[in-house]
Protein backbone atom coordinates (compact mmCIF):
# COMPACT_ATOMS: atom_id res chain seq x y z
CA UNK A 1 0.00 0.00 0.00
CA UNK A 2 1.47 3.35 -1.01
CA UNK A 3 1.66 5.92 1.74
CA UNK A 4 0.51 9.55 1.55
CA UNK A 5 2.15 12.00 3.92
CA UNK A 6 -0.38 14.75 4.57
CA UNK A 7 0.90 17.82 6.37
CA UNK A 8 -1.59 20.33 7.74
CA UNK A 9 -0.69 24.03 7.49
CA UNK A 10 0.09 23.99 11.21
CA UNK A 11 2.59 21.17 10.74
CA UNK A 12 0.41 18.28 11.97
CA UNK A 13 1.32 15.16 10.04
CA UNK A 14 -0.94 12.32 8.94
CA UNK A 15 0.80 9.34 7.34
CA UNK A 16 -1.94 7.35 5.65
CA UNK A 17 -1.79 4.06 3.78
CA UNK A 18 -3.74 4.54 0.58
CA UNK A 19 -5.46 2.01 -1.63
CA UNK A 20 -4.11 1.85 -5.13
CA UNK A 21 -6.73 3.42 -7.39
CA UNK A 22 -8.10 5.77 -4.73
CA UNK A 23 -7.62 9.47 -5.25
CA UNK A 24 -5.65 11.47 -2.71
CA UNK A 25 -8.94 13.22 -1.90
CA UNK A 26 -10.66 9.93 -1.04
CA UNK A 27 -7.60 8.87 0.94
CA UNK A 28 -7.93 12.05 3.00
CA UNK A 29 -11.68 12.02 3.58
CA UNK A 30 -11.70 8.31 4.41
CA UNK A 31 -9.15 8.90 7.13
CA UNK A 32 -10.40 12.11 8.72
CA UNK A 33 -7.57 14.22 7.36
CA UNK A 34 -8.93 17.74 7.82
CA UNK A 35 -8.94 20.56 5.28
CA UNK A 36 -10.30 18.66 2.30
CA UNK A 37 -14.03 19.19 1.87
CA UNK A 38 -14.55 17.62 -1.55
CA UNK A 39 -18.17 18.71 -1.81
CA UNK A 40 -18.61 17.43 -5.35
CA UNK A 41 -17.29 13.98 -4.51
CA UNK A 42 -14.39 14.01 -6.96
CA UNK A 43 -16.04 15.44 -10.07
CA UNK A 44 -13.54 18.27 -10.40
CA UNK A 45 -16.48 20.62 -9.91
CA UNK A 46 -15.87 22.42 -6.64
CA UNK A 47 -12.14 22.95 -6.05
CA UNK A 48 -12.51 22.29 -2.32
CA UNK A 49 -9.82 19.61 -2.30
CA UNK A 50 -6.95 21.95 -3.15
CA UNK A 51 -3.53 20.68 -2.03
CA UNK A 52 0.08 21.70 -2.50
CA UNK A 53 2.61 19.25 -3.93
CA UNK A 54 6.25 20.16 -4.50
CA UNK A 55 7.93 20.09 -7.90
CA UNK A 56 9.74 16.82 -7.28
CA UNK A 57 6.52 14.89 -6.64
CA UNK A 58 4.61 16.86 -9.27
CA UNK A 59 7.05 15.48 -11.83
CA UNK A 60 5.68 12.00 -11.14
CA UNK A 61 2.06 13.06 -11.64
CA UNK A 62 -0.01 13.32 -14.78
CA UNK A 63 -0.29 16.93 -15.91
CA UNK A 64 -3.36 18.92 -14.90
CA UNK A 65 -6.31 18.50 -17.25
CA UNK A 66 -7.97 21.53 -18.79
CA UNK A 67 -10.80 21.27 -16.29
CA UNK A 68 -8.49 21.03 -13.29
CA UNK A 69 -6.44 23.92 -14.63
CA UNK A 70 -9.59 26.02 -15.08
CA UNK A 71 -10.81 25.26 -11.58
CA UNK A 72 -7.46 26.26 -10.07
CA UNK A 73 -6.65 29.16 -12.34
CA UNK A 74 -8.72 31.89 -10.75
CA UNK A 75 -7.99 31.02 -7.16
CA UNK A 76 -6.03 33.98 -5.80
CA UNK A 77 -4.14 31.56 -3.53
CA UNK A 78 -3.08 29.30 -6.36
CA UNK A 79 0.64 28.52 -6.51
CA UNK A 80 2.88 26.43 -8.73
CA UNK A 81 2.37 23.58 -6.25
CA UNK A 82 -1.43 23.67 -6.46
CA UNK A 83 -3.34 20.56 -7.47
CA UNK A 84 -6.85 19.22 -6.89
CA UNK A 85 -6.42 16.07 -4.87
CA UNK A 86 -9.48 14.39 -6.43
CA UNK A 87 -7.56 14.25 -9.70
CA UNK A 88 -4.50 12.40 -8.36
CA UNK A 89 -4.90 8.65 -8.29
CA UNK A 90 -2.65 6.69 -5.96
CA UNK A 91 -0.33 3.97 -7.19
CA UNK A 92 2.83 2.34 -5.91
CA UNK A 93 4.86 4.90 -7.87
CA UNK A 94 3.53 7.59 -5.57
CA UNK A 95 4.49 5.81 -2.35
CA UNK A 96 5.61 8.48 0.12
CA UNK A 97 4.09 11.46 -1.69
CA UNK A 98 4.04 14.58 0.47
CA UNK A 99 0.77 16.51 0.32
CA UNK A 100 0.57 19.87 2.02
CA UNK A 101 -2.84 21.21 3.03
CA UNK A 102 -3.27 24.93 2.43
CA UNK A 103 -4.36 27.24 5.23
CA UNK A 104 -6.92 29.04 3.05
CA UNK A 105 -9.04 25.92 2.82
CA UNK A 106 -9.65 25.63 6.57
CA UNK B 1 -25.53 5.96 27.02
CA UNK B 2 -26.41 9.25 25.41
CA UNK B 3 -24.43 11.20 22.89
CA UNK B 4 -25.14 12.52 19.45
CA UNK B 5 -27.79 10.82 17.37
CA UNK B 6 -28.20 11.51 13.65
CA UNK B 7 -31.45 10.64 11.91
CA UNK B 8 -30.81 9.85 8.26
CA UNK B 9 -27.75 8.29 6.64
CA UNK B 10 -27.30 10.44 3.57
CA UNK B 11 -24.45 12.77 2.72
CA UNK B 12 -25.24 15.29 5.46
CA UNK B 13 -25.32 12.52 8.07
CA UNK B 14 -22.03 11.02 6.96
CA UNK B 15 -20.32 14.40 6.83
CA UNK B 16 -21.67 15.43 10.23
CA UNK B 17 -20.36 12.24 11.84
CA UNK B 18 -16.95 12.72 10.22
CA UNK B 19 -16.85 16.38 11.24
CA UNK B 20 -17.74 15.50 14.83
CA UNK B 21 -14.79 13.11 15.03
CA UNK B 22 -12.58 15.62 13.25
CA UNK B 23 -13.68 18.12 15.88
CA UNK B 24 -12.30 15.75 18.56
CA UNK B 25 -15.71 14.74 19.85
CA UNK B 26 -15.19 11.54 21.82
CA UNK B 27 -18.76 10.74 22.84
CA UNK B 28 -21.00 8.29 21.10
CA UNK B 29 -22.29 8.94 17.58
CA UNK B 30 -25.24 6.95 16.27
CA UNK B 31 -26.50 7.18 12.69
CA UNK B 32 -29.97 5.79 12.03
CA UNK B 33 -30.79 5.46 8.34
CA UNK B 34 -33.64 3.67 6.61
CA UNK B 35 -31.64 2.78 3.49
CA UNK B 36 -29.51 -0.34 3.54
CA UNK B 37 -26.25 1.33 2.44
CA UNK B 38 -23.80 3.52 4.34
CA UNK B 39 -23.86 7.20 3.29
CA UNK B 40 -23.28 7.52 -0.44
CA UNK B 41 -23.22 10.24 -3.05
CA UNK B 42 -26.54 10.89 -4.72
CA UNK B 43 -25.46 13.15 -7.62
CA UNK B 44 -23.81 10.34 -9.65
CA UNK B 45 -26.95 8.18 -9.39
CA UNK B 46 -28.66 9.86 -12.35
CA UNK B 47 -25.35 10.23 -14.19
CA UNK B 48 -22.25 8.00 -14.01
CA UNK B 49 -23.79 5.37 -11.75
CA UNK B 50 -26.79 4.98 -14.03
CA UNK B 51 -24.54 4.69 -17.08
CA UNK B 52 -22.36 2.12 -15.32
CA UNK B 53 -19.29 4.34 -15.51
CA UNK B 54 -19.01 4.42 -11.71
CA UNK B 55 -19.53 1.38 -9.53
CA UNK B 56 -20.91 1.21 -6.01
CA UNK B 57 -17.46 1.52 -4.42
CA UNK B 58 -16.89 4.87 -6.15
CA UNK B 59 -20.27 6.19 -5.11
CA UNK B 60 -19.73 5.52 -1.40
CA UNK B 61 -18.72 8.67 0.46
CA UNK B 62 -16.34 6.70 2.66
CA UNK B 63 -15.61 2.99 2.90
CA UNK B 64 -17.93 1.12 5.25
CA UNK B 65 -15.08 0.30 7.64
CA UNK B 66 -14.57 4.03 8.23
CA UNK B 67 -17.59 4.06 10.55
CA UNK B 68 -16.37 1.17 12.67
CA UNK B 69 -12.83 2.56 12.72
CA UNK B 70 -14.13 5.89 14.00
CA UNK B 71 -16.46 4.27 16.53
CA UNK B 72 -19.54 5.60 14.74
CA UNK B 73 -22.52 3.31 15.25
CA UNK B 74 -24.09 3.10 11.79
CA UNK B 75 -27.51 1.47 11.83
CA UNK B 76 -28.74 1.07 8.28
CA UNK B 77 -32.16 -0.33 7.43
CA UNK B 78 -33.46 1.45 10.51
CA UNK B 79 -36.49 3.70 10.37
CA UNK B 80 -37.01 6.22 13.13
CA UNK B 81 -40.64 6.41 14.21
CA UNK B 82 -40.61 9.24 16.68
CA UNK B 83 -38.63 11.80 18.63
CA UNK B 84 -39.49 12.44 22.26
CA UNK B 85 -38.05 15.85 23.01
CA UNK B 86 -38.79 15.84 26.73
CA UNK B 87 -37.13 12.45 27.28
CA UNK B 88 -34.53 13.28 24.60
CA UNK B 89 -34.93 9.93 22.92
CA UNK B 90 -35.66 8.67 19.44
CA UNK B 91 -37.50 5.40 18.85
CA UNK B 92 -37.18 3.18 15.81
CA UNK B 93 -39.84 1.09 14.11
CA UNK B 94 -38.38 -2.03 15.72
CA UNK B 95 -38.89 -0.45 19.14
CA UNK B 96 -35.27 0.40 19.92
CA UNK B 97 -34.76 3.63 21.75
CA UNK B 98 -31.71 5.93 21.65
CA UNK B 99 -31.00 8.75 24.08
CA UNK B 100 -29.39 11.92 22.83
CA UNK B 101 -27.72 14.99 24.21
CA UNK B 102 -27.84 16.52 20.77
CA UNK B 103 -29.84 15.34 17.79
CA UNK B 104 -29.22 16.04 14.12
CA UNK B 105 -32.13 15.58 11.74
CA UNK B 106 -30.78 14.88 8.25
CA UNK B 107 -33.77 13.13 6.76
CA UNK B 108 -33.38 14.59 3.28
CA UNK B 109 -36.20 14.49 0.82
CA UNK B 110 -38.18 12.02 -1.24
CA UNK B 111 -39.55 12.06 -4.76
CA UNK B 112 -42.97 13.51 -5.35
CA UNK B 113 -45.19 10.59 -6.31
CA UNK B 114 -47.68 10.56 -9.17
CA UNK B 115 -51.12 9.38 -8.15
CA UNK B 116 -53.02 8.95 -11.38
CA UNK B 117 -54.75 5.93 -12.91
CA UNK B 118 -52.24 3.14 -13.50
CA UNK B 119 -49.43 4.80 -11.55
CA UNK B 120 -48.95 1.64 -9.47
CA UNK B 121 -48.11 -0.53 -12.49
CA UNK B 122 -44.68 -2.11 -12.54
CA UNK B 123 -42.14 -0.48 -14.81
CA UNK B 124 -42.81 2.96 -13.34
CA UNK B 125 -39.77 4.16 -11.41
CA UNK B 126 -38.62 7.08 -9.29
CA UNK B 127 -35.01 8.03 -8.81
CA UNK B 128 -33.66 8.92 -5.41
CA UNK B 129 -31.78 5.96 -3.96
CA UNK B 130 -29.14 3.52 -5.10
CA UNK B 131 -31.79 0.77 -4.96
CA UNK B 132 -33.99 2.85 -7.29
CA UNK B 133 -31.17 3.14 -9.80
CA UNK B 134 -30.23 -0.53 -9.56
CA UNK B 135 -33.75 -1.41 -10.65
CA UNK B 136 -33.76 1.23 -13.38
CA UNK B 137 -30.46 -0.08 -14.70
CA UNK B 138 -31.82 -3.59 -14.78
CA UNK B 139 -34.98 -2.44 -16.56
CA UNK B 140 -32.92 -0.51 -19.12
CA UNK B 141 -31.24 -3.75 -20.18
CA UNK B 142 -34.42 -4.92 -21.87
CA UNK B 143 -36.43 -1.73 -22.33
CA UNK B 144 -36.79 -0.18 -25.76
CA UNK B 145 -38.99 2.85 -25.22
CA UNK B 146 -38.45 4.93 -22.12
CA UNK B 147 -40.79 7.72 -21.15
CA UNK B 148 -39.50 10.29 -18.70
CA UNK B 149 -42.12 12.28 -16.85
CA UNK B 150 -40.72 15.68 -15.91
CA UNK B 151 -38.14 17.78 -17.72
CA UNK B 152 -36.06 18.77 -14.71
CA UNK B 153 -32.38 17.98 -14.13
CA UNK B 154 -33.02 14.41 -12.99
CA UNK B 155 -35.21 13.66 -16.00
CA UNK B 156 -32.79 15.21 -18.46
CA UNK B 157 -29.76 13.48 -16.96
CA UNK B 158 -31.57 10.16 -17.28
CA UNK B 159 -32.60 11.05 -20.83
CA UNK B 160 -28.96 11.68 -21.73
CA UNK B 161 -27.83 8.32 -20.35
CA UNK B 162 -30.77 6.44 -21.89
CA UNK B 163 -30.51 7.88 -25.40
CA UNK B 164 -26.74 7.36 -25.36
CA UNK B 165 -27.31 3.69 -24.54
CA UNK B 166 -29.62 3.32 -27.54
CA UNK B 167 -33.09 3.61 -26.04
CA UNK B 168 -35.89 5.53 -27.67
CA UNK B 169 -36.48 8.41 -25.24
CA UNK B 170 -39.46 10.70 -24.75
CA UNK B 171 -39.52 13.45 -22.12
CA UNK B 172 -42.92 14.81 -21.11
CA UNK B 173 -43.00 18.24 -19.53
CA UNK B 174 -46.17 19.83 -18.21
CA UNK B 175 -44.91 23.42 -18.44
CA UNK B 176 -44.23 25.23 -21.69
CA UNK B 177 -40.48 24.57 -21.41
CA UNK B 178 -38.11 22.08 -19.77
CA UNK B 179 -36.21 23.22 -16.65
CA UNK B 180 -38.95 25.82 -16.19
CA UNK B 181 -38.65 25.83 -12.40
CA UNK B 182 -34.88 26.24 -12.30
CA UNK B 183 -33.62 28.21 -15.25
CA UNK B 184 -34.27 30.94 -17.80
CA UNK B 185 -36.15 30.49 -21.08
CA UNK B 186 -32.84 30.98 -22.86
CA UNK B 187 -31.12 28.06 -21.06
CA UNK B 188 -34.26 25.93 -21.41
CA UNK B 189 -34.12 26.45 -25.15
CA UNK B 190 -30.43 25.57 -25.27
CA UNK B 191 -30.98 22.30 -23.41
CA UNK B 192 -34.10 21.52 -25.41
CA UNK B 193 -32.14 21.79 -28.65
CA UNK B 194 -29.23 19.84 -27.21
CA UNK B 195 -31.44 16.86 -26.31
CA UNK B 196 -33.48 17.07 -29.50
CA UNK B 197 -30.24 17.01 -31.46
CA UNK B 198 -29.26 13.77 -29.73
CA UNK B 199 -32.56 12.19 -30.59
CA UNK B 200 -34.62 12.78 -27.46
CA UNK B 201 -38.26 13.52 -28.18
CA UNK B 202 -39.26 16.36 -25.85
CA UNK B 203 -42.92 17.20 -25.49
CA UNK B 204 -43.74 20.37 -23.58
CA UNK B 205 -47.20 21.44 -22.42
CA UNK B 206 -47.87 17.75 -21.99
CA UNK B 207 -49.28 16.42 -18.75
CA UNK B 208 -49.60 12.70 -18.05
CA UNK B 209 -53.12 11.61 -17.24
CA UNK B 210 -52.57 7.88 -16.70
CA UNK B 211 -50.77 4.66 -17.53
CA UNK B 212 -52.06 1.41 -19.00
CA UNK B 213 -50.72 -2.12 -19.19
CA UNK B 214 -51.15 -5.66 -17.95
CA UNK B 215 -49.23 -5.52 -14.65
CA UNK B 216 -46.39 -3.82 -16.48
CA UNK B 217 -46.74 -0.38 -18.05
CA UNK B 218 -47.07 -0.39 -21.83
CA UNK B 219 -48.87 2.87 -22.58
CA UNK B 220 -48.64 6.41 -21.28
CA UNK B 221 -51.79 8.48 -21.56
CA UNK B 222 -51.64 12.22 -22.14
CA UNK B 223 -55.29 13.18 -22.36
CA UNK B 224 -56.57 11.62 -25.56
CA UNK B 225 -53.12 10.75 -26.80
CA UNK B 226 -51.50 7.36 -26.22
CA UNK B 227 -47.79 6.70 -26.24
CA UNK B 228 -45.96 3.36 -26.14
CA UNK B 229 -43.45 2.93 -23.33
CA UNK B 230 -42.03 -0.11 -21.56
CA UNK B 231 -40.17 1.90 -18.93
CA UNK B 232 -41.25 5.10 -17.18
CA UNK B 233 -39.10 7.30 -14.95
CA UNK B 234 -40.91 9.96 -12.99
CA UNK B 235 -38.88 13.01 -11.94
CA UNK B 236 -41.36 15.67 -10.91
CA UNK B 237 -39.63 17.14 -7.87
CA UNK B 238 -38.96 16.24 -4.28
CA UNK B 239 -40.64 16.75 -0.95
CA UNK B 240 -38.60 17.47 2.19
CA UNK B 241 -38.90 14.80 4.87
CA UNK B 242 -40.21 16.89 7.73
CA UNK B 243 -42.81 14.55 9.22
CA UNK B 244 -40.67 13.39 12.17
CA UNK B 245 -39.74 16.95 13.04
CA UNK B 246 -43.31 18.12 12.67
CA UNK B 247 -44.66 15.32 14.85
CA UNK B 248 -42.07 16.25 17.48
CA UNK B 249 -43.47 19.78 17.49
CA UNK B 250 -40.51 21.49 15.83
CA UNK B 251 -41.23 24.56 13.73
CA UNK B 252 -41.55 23.66 10.07
CA UNK B 253 -42.46 25.75 7.07
CA UNK B 254 -41.57 24.27 3.69
CA UNK B 255 -38.78 22.37 5.42
CA UNK B 256 -37.61 22.14 9.00
CA UNK B 257 -37.08 25.70 10.16
CA UNK B 258 -33.52 26.28 11.32
CA UNK B 259 -31.58 29.41 12.22
CA UNK B 260 -28.26 30.47 10.73
CA UNK B 261 -26.52 28.03 13.11
CA UNK B 262 -28.59 25.09 11.76
CA UNK B 263 -30.51 24.94 15.05
CA UNK B 264 -34.17 24.02 15.02
CA UNK B 265 -36.70 25.54 17.39
CA UNK B 266 -35.37 23.07 20.02
CA UNK B 267 -31.84 24.07 21.15
CA UNK B 268 -30.81 20.40 21.43
CA UNK B 269 -31.85 19.59 17.88
CA UNK B 270 -30.11 20.61 14.68
CA UNK B 271 -31.06 19.89 11.08
CA UNK B 272 -29.04 19.79 7.88
CA UNK B 273 -29.54 19.21 4.17
CA UNK B 274 -32.52 19.02 1.84
CA UNK B 275 -34.99 18.86 4.74
CA UNK B 276 -34.14 22.32 6.09
CA UNK B 277 -35.54 25.75 5.49
CA UNK B 278 -32.69 28.03 6.43
CA UNK B 279 -31.76 31.70 6.31
CA UNK B 280 -29.10 32.74 3.82
CA UNK B 281 -27.47 35.90 5.19
CA UNK B 282 -25.72 36.64 1.90
CA UNK B 283 -28.99 36.61 -0.04
CA UNK B 284 -31.09 38.05 2.76
CA UNK B 285 -33.83 35.46 2.50
CA UNK B 286 -34.75 31.93 3.54
CA UNK B 287 -34.04 28.99 1.25
CA UNK B 288 -34.86 25.32 0.96
CA UNK B 289 -32.29 23.73 -1.30
CA UNK B 290 -31.96 20.42 -3.08
CA UNK B 291 -28.21 20.43 -3.10
CA UNK B 292 -25.23 18.41 -1.98
CA UNK B 293 -22.91 21.36 -1.18
CA UNK B 294 -25.69 22.70 1.04
CA UNK B 295 -26.05 19.34 2.81
CA UNK B 296 -22.29 19.03 3.34
CA UNK B 297 -21.76 22.55 4.65
CA UNK B 298 -24.81 22.52 6.91
CA UNK B 299 -23.52 19.23 8.28
CA UNK B 300 -20.14 20.80 9.07
CA UNK B 301 -21.76 23.84 10.65
CA UNK B 302 -24.14 21.69 12.71
CA UNK B 303 -21.29 19.50 13.92
CA UNK B 304 -19.18 22.50 14.96
CA UNK B 305 -22.07 24.14 16.76
CA UNK B 306 -23.08 20.92 18.51
CA UNK B 307 -19.54 20.92 19.89
CA UNK B 308 -19.93 24.46 21.20
CA UNK B 309 -18.71 26.61 18.32
CA UNK B 310 -20.54 29.70 17.11
CA UNK B 311 -20.52 29.06 13.40
CA UNK B 312 -22.88 30.73 10.94
CA UNK B 313 -23.96 28.98 7.76
CA UNK B 314 -23.49 31.50 4.98
CA UNK B 315 -22.71 30.04 1.57
CA UNK B 316 -23.68 31.02 -1.92
CA UNK B 317 -25.66 28.09 -3.33
CA UNK B 318 -24.15 26.25 -6.28
CA UNK B 319 -25.23 23.29 -8.35
CA UNK B 320 -24.09 21.15 -11.22
CA UNK B 321 -25.61 18.88 -13.82
CA UNK B 322 -23.88 16.52 -16.27
CA UNK B 323 -25.64 15.75 -19.54
CA UNK B 324 -23.75 14.04 -22.38
CA UNK B 325 -20.30 15.60 -22.45
CA UNK B 326 -21.59 18.88 -21.05
CA UNK B 327 -20.96 19.97 -17.51
CA UNK B 328 -23.30 22.70 -16.36
CA UNK B 329 -22.16 24.51 -13.22
CA UNK B 330 -24.40 27.08 -11.63
CA UNK B 331 -23.94 29.69 -8.94
CA UNK B 332 -26.92 31.37 -7.27
CA UNK B 333 -30.30 31.68 -8.92
CA UNK B 334 -30.70 33.08 -12.41
CA UNK B 335 -34.19 34.28 -11.50
CA UNK B 336 -32.57 36.81 -9.15
CA UNK B 337 -31.09 38.71 -12.09
CA UNK B 338 -32.62 41.53 -14.10
CA UNK B 339 -30.06 41.38 -16.92
CA UNK B 340 -28.17 38.55 -18.56
CA UNK B 341 -24.71 38.72 -20.08
CA UNK B 342 -23.43 35.93 -22.28
CA UNK B 343 -19.77 35.07 -22.54
CA UNK B 344 -18.73 32.67 -25.28
CA UNK B 345 -20.66 31.13 -28.15
CA UNK B 346 -23.49 28.68 -27.51
CA UNK B 347 -22.72 26.92 -30.78
CA UNK B 348 -19.42 25.73 -29.29
CA UNK B 349 -21.17 24.24 -26.24
CA UNK B 350 -18.75 26.23 -24.14
CA UNK B 351 -20.29 29.42 -22.82
CA UNK B 352 -21.61 31.07 -19.72
CA UNK B 353 -24.59 33.27 -19.03
CA UNK B 354 -24.09 35.63 -16.12
CA UNK B 355 -27.06 37.23 -14.41
CA UNK B 356 -26.83 40.69 -12.92
CA UNK B 357 -29.16 42.55 -10.62
CA UNK B 358 -28.74 46.31 -10.41
CA UNK B 359 -25.41 45.81 -12.15
CA UNK B 360 -24.14 43.25 -9.61
CA UNK B 361 -23.41 39.61 -10.37
CA UNK B 362 -25.94 37.27 -8.75
CA UNK B 363 -25.74 34.07 -10.78
CA UNK B 364 -24.14 32.14 -13.62
CA UNK B 365 -25.02 29.17 -15.78
CA UNK B 366 -21.66 27.94 -17.02
CA UNK B 367 -21.59 25.21 -19.68
CA UNK B 368 -18.18 23.53 -19.98
CA UNK B 369 -16.80 26.76 -18.53
CA UNK B 370 -15.31 26.06 -15.10
CA UNK B 371 -13.39 29.36 -15.12
CA UNK B 372 -16.60 31.34 -15.46
CA UNK B 373 -18.15 29.27 -12.69
CA UNK B 374 -15.22 29.91 -10.37
CA UNK B 375 -15.12 33.61 -11.20
CA UNK B 376 -18.83 33.95 -10.42
CA UNK B 377 -18.28 32.59 -6.93
CA UNK B 378 -15.80 35.41 -6.40
CA UNK B 379 -17.76 38.12 -8.20
CA UNK B 380 -21.04 37.36 -6.44
CA UNK B 381 -22.63 40.59 -5.24
CA UNK B 382 -20.04 42.75 -6.96
CA UNK B 383 -20.58 45.21 -9.78
CA UNK B 384 -18.93 44.40 -13.11
CA UNK B 385 -18.76 46.01 -16.51
CA UNK B 386 -21.12 43.90 -18.65
CA UNK B 387 -19.17 44.70 -21.81
CA UNK B 388 -15.95 43.34 -20.31
CA UNK B 389 -17.75 40.31 -18.92
CA UNK B 390 -19.15 39.39 -22.32
CA UNK B 391 -15.84 39.90 -24.15
CA UNK B 392 -13.88 36.66 -24.27
CA UNK B 393 -10.78 38.67 -25.12
CA UNK B 394 -10.94 40.21 -21.66
CA UNK B 395 -9.29 37.84 -19.21
CA UNK B 396 -11.56 36.93 -16.34
CA UNK B 397 -8.73 37.59 -13.90
CA UNK B 398 -8.83 41.29 -14.68
CA UNK B 399 -12.47 41.41 -13.59
CA UNK B 400 -11.53 40.28 -10.11
CA UNK B 401 -9.39 43.33 -9.39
Amino acid sequence: MPQVKFIEFNGTKHNIDANNGDSIMVTATSNLVPGIDADCGGECSCATCHVLIDAEWQAKLAATSDTEESMLDLNPDRSAESRLSCQIIMSDDLDGIVVNLPEFQY
Amino acid sequence: MSGIVIIGAGQAAGQAAASLRQGKYEGSITILGNETQPPYQRPPLSKQYLSGELGMDRVMVRPEKFYADQDIALHTGTRVESVDRSAKTVTTSSGDSYEYDKLLIATGSRPRILTIPGSDLSGIHYLRTIDDVDSIREAMQTAKKICIVGGGYIGLEVAAVAVTSGLQVTVLEMEDRILQRVTTPEMSEYYHELHAGRGVNIRVNTGVSGFQGEDHVSTVLCGDEKMDADLVIVGIGIIPNIELAEAAGLDCNNGITVDDHCRTSDPHIYAAGDCTNHPNPIMGRRLRLESVPNAMEQARVSASNMLGADKVYASIPWFWSDQYDLKLQMVGFSADGDTSVQRGDKATNQFAVFYLKDGKVVSVDAVNSPREFMVCKQLYGKAVDPAALSDTNVELKTLLN
